[in-house]
């Protein structure tokens, strides 16, 4: 039951072949992770994926709907969302803005006649709530701790409630009890029946989180399972190892 | 005190200028150096249907908006192919155009020579010609278009303004056609800038080319600066300033052309070493 598949997909800049015909199929309702080396092509999958890149060959095939161009604003409608490694966020808006701008209208004159409903603060307050920085909401989101911006981020997914989350090393850098904080809300993803794509380099994390397990290396596939079968092939831990 | 009331009347039409370019410049984060085109569009389309064909002002007010409305969809779609700095140069650009289609096509607008005469507004026997009434008339725009600004900024709208100008891309993947949002902020401020064009040719009474150029574009663009990015409430404080800038240096004693001169120099001033102690404006919100 894959409910994402990649074909042969191909994404080249200049000489750099940073997706080589790479095809996966992304389980339904689970979680799915993808490690891989520094540079392997992880992050550019994402970016083709969420249509922020176009696609030089190939293609995806979302909820049996086969796309081979489509723009990033028309990915929510495939119930797809995803947060940022490097994290972005809008800056110099609060941190309740930063939530509440993506549960709005979309419609351009709709939404210059509306102001945020109780029913989108409610949902603000309680995702923010989620990550304890409800307190932090009337601060700039740049001025908060990077653990802190990084937890909007992923409070800015879940508010898009998505059938897909693309999770850009969500972990990266953040202290336990933050860490914790994420670990659980990609589990409660799963028990909601969400599909979760992580990136990840923490294989404990792996082992404890993921039902199947993709590893790129320069742009390709170079081998797929369960988590405690990828994680011992040696060519895997060759491709850690060689970095 | 008839002087007092002139430099009410500039002040008003440079406070829409400012408050619209604001929309464009401080919300969106489009840097924008060619609001002085829709403000000449406003102006010489009010002048030539008034000259003309004894077209009403309002009526002329409201052909400008249209006009200007319908010119800046065409700009901003070509400008938003330009990202960056390019962006800015396109802008001018497009300030260069609109200028030398008013110098040269002179059948319609008598080039250099401008337009003289242009009447004051009237309406179901109201008459703006005193200085006095017209001021009044210009204060209830205004306080309009300053009314639907705030609207717009606290909007939904304004929300996803702001993130264009934060991150566009990022936004963009949250489901935002951001083309359609840009374009619309920058037709209702061209719009703006049309209405106040059409104030000013009809308070002025004369208006030609050389109102028009990039240097007022700079000079609008320097009153949202100073009064601060994305906060209406300074562009009044910057229009406000600049307009009354000159006084003050006459005040203290330089003679009138000694202030003249100085004018440009000390707005120059002001702006870089505003720009080196509080880079967001005096109440401005937000940084480049
Ligand atoms: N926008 C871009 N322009 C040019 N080259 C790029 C671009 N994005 C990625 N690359 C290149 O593509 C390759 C894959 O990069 P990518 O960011 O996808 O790796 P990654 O697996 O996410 O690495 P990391 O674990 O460090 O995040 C690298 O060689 C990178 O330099
Ligand atoms: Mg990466």
């Amino acid at each position: 039951m894959a409910v994402l598949q990649t074909n042969k997909l191909e994404k080249h800049f200049d000489g750099v072949y940073a997706i080589d015909g790479l095809s996966i199929e992304v389980p339904k309702a689970a979680i799915t992770s993808i490690i891989g080396p520094n540079g392997s092509g992880k992050t550019t999958l994402i970016n083709v994926l969420s249509g922020m890149l176009d696609i030089d060959g190939g293609s995806i095939v979302l909820d049996g709907i086969r796309l081979s161009r489509f723009k990033s604003h028309e990915i929510p409608m495939y119930g797809l969302t995803r947060t940022f490694q490097e994290v972005r966020l809008f800056n110099q808006m609060t941190v309740l803005d930063n939530i509440l701008v993506v549960l709005t209208e979309r419609n351009v004159f709709s939404a210059l006649f509306e102001r945020h409903s109780n029913l989108h603060f409610m949902r603000t307050e309680e995702l923010l709530k989620k990550i304890n920085l409800w307190e932090k909401r009337n601060e700039l989101a740049g001025n908060l701790s990077y653990g802190q911006r990084k937890l909007i981020e992923i409070a800015r997914a879940l508010a898009m409630e998505a059938q897909i989350y693309l999770l850009d090393e969500p972990f990266a850098g953040l202290f336990p009890e933050m860490l914790k904080v994420v670990v659980d809300i990609v589990k409660e993803l799963k028990t909601r029946g969400k599909t979760v794509v992580l990136i990840e380099h923490n294989m404990d994390l792996i082992r404890e989180l993921s039902d199947y397990v993709f590893v790129m290396d320069s742009g390709k596939l170079l081998a797929d399972g369960k988590p405690n079968e990828v994680l011992n092939k040696r060519e895997v831990i060759e491709a850690y190892l060689g970095e | 005190m008839a002087y007092l009331i002139h430099l009410a009347i500039l002040f008003v039409i440079y406070a829409i200028l400012g408050i619209s370019l604001n929309l464009v410049v401080g919300y969106t984060g489009l840097l924008s150096v060619t609001h002085a085109a829709f403000f000449g569009i406003g102006a010489y389309i009010v002048a030539i249907l008034g000259m003309q064909f004894g077209l009403n002002f309002f009526v002329g007010l409201l052909l400008g908006v249209v006009v200007a409305g319908i010119i800046s969809f065409l700009i901003g779609f070509v400008l938003s192919r330009l990202g960056g700095d390019y962006y800015v140069l396109g802008t001018v650009g497009f300030n260069y155009i609109v200028w030398s289609v008013l110098l040269n096509w002179q059948e319609v607008t008598r080039g250099p020579l401008g337009i003289p005469g242009i009447s004051r507004p009237k309406l179901f026997g109201l008459d703006f010609t005193s200085n006095l009434a017209f001021l009044f008339l210009a204060v209830i725009i205004l306080g309009a278009i300053y009314v639907f600004s705030q609207s717009i900024v606290t909007s939904s709208f304004g929300r996803v303004l702001k993130a264009i100008r934060e991150d566009e891309r990022a936004i963009n993947v949250f489901g935002y056609n951001t083309l359609y949002y840009k374009l619309t902020i920058f037709m209702i401020a061209a719009a703006m800038a049309a209405i106040a064009g059409s104030l000013f040719a009809s308070y002025i009474t004369f208006i030609s080319p050389a109102t028009f150029m990039v240097m007022e574009s700079v000079f609008i663009l320097a009153i949202v600066i100073l009064g601060g990015f994305a906060n209406l409430k300074g562009s009044l404080l910057g229009a406000l300033f600049l307009i009354f800038l000159p006084e003050a240096l006459r005040f203290v004693g330089f003679t009138e052309d000694i202030a003249a001169q100085m004018r440009q120099a000390v707005y120059g001033l002001l702006l870089v070493v505003l720009m080196l102690y509080r880079p967001q404006g005096l109440l401005g919100e937000y940084k480049l």
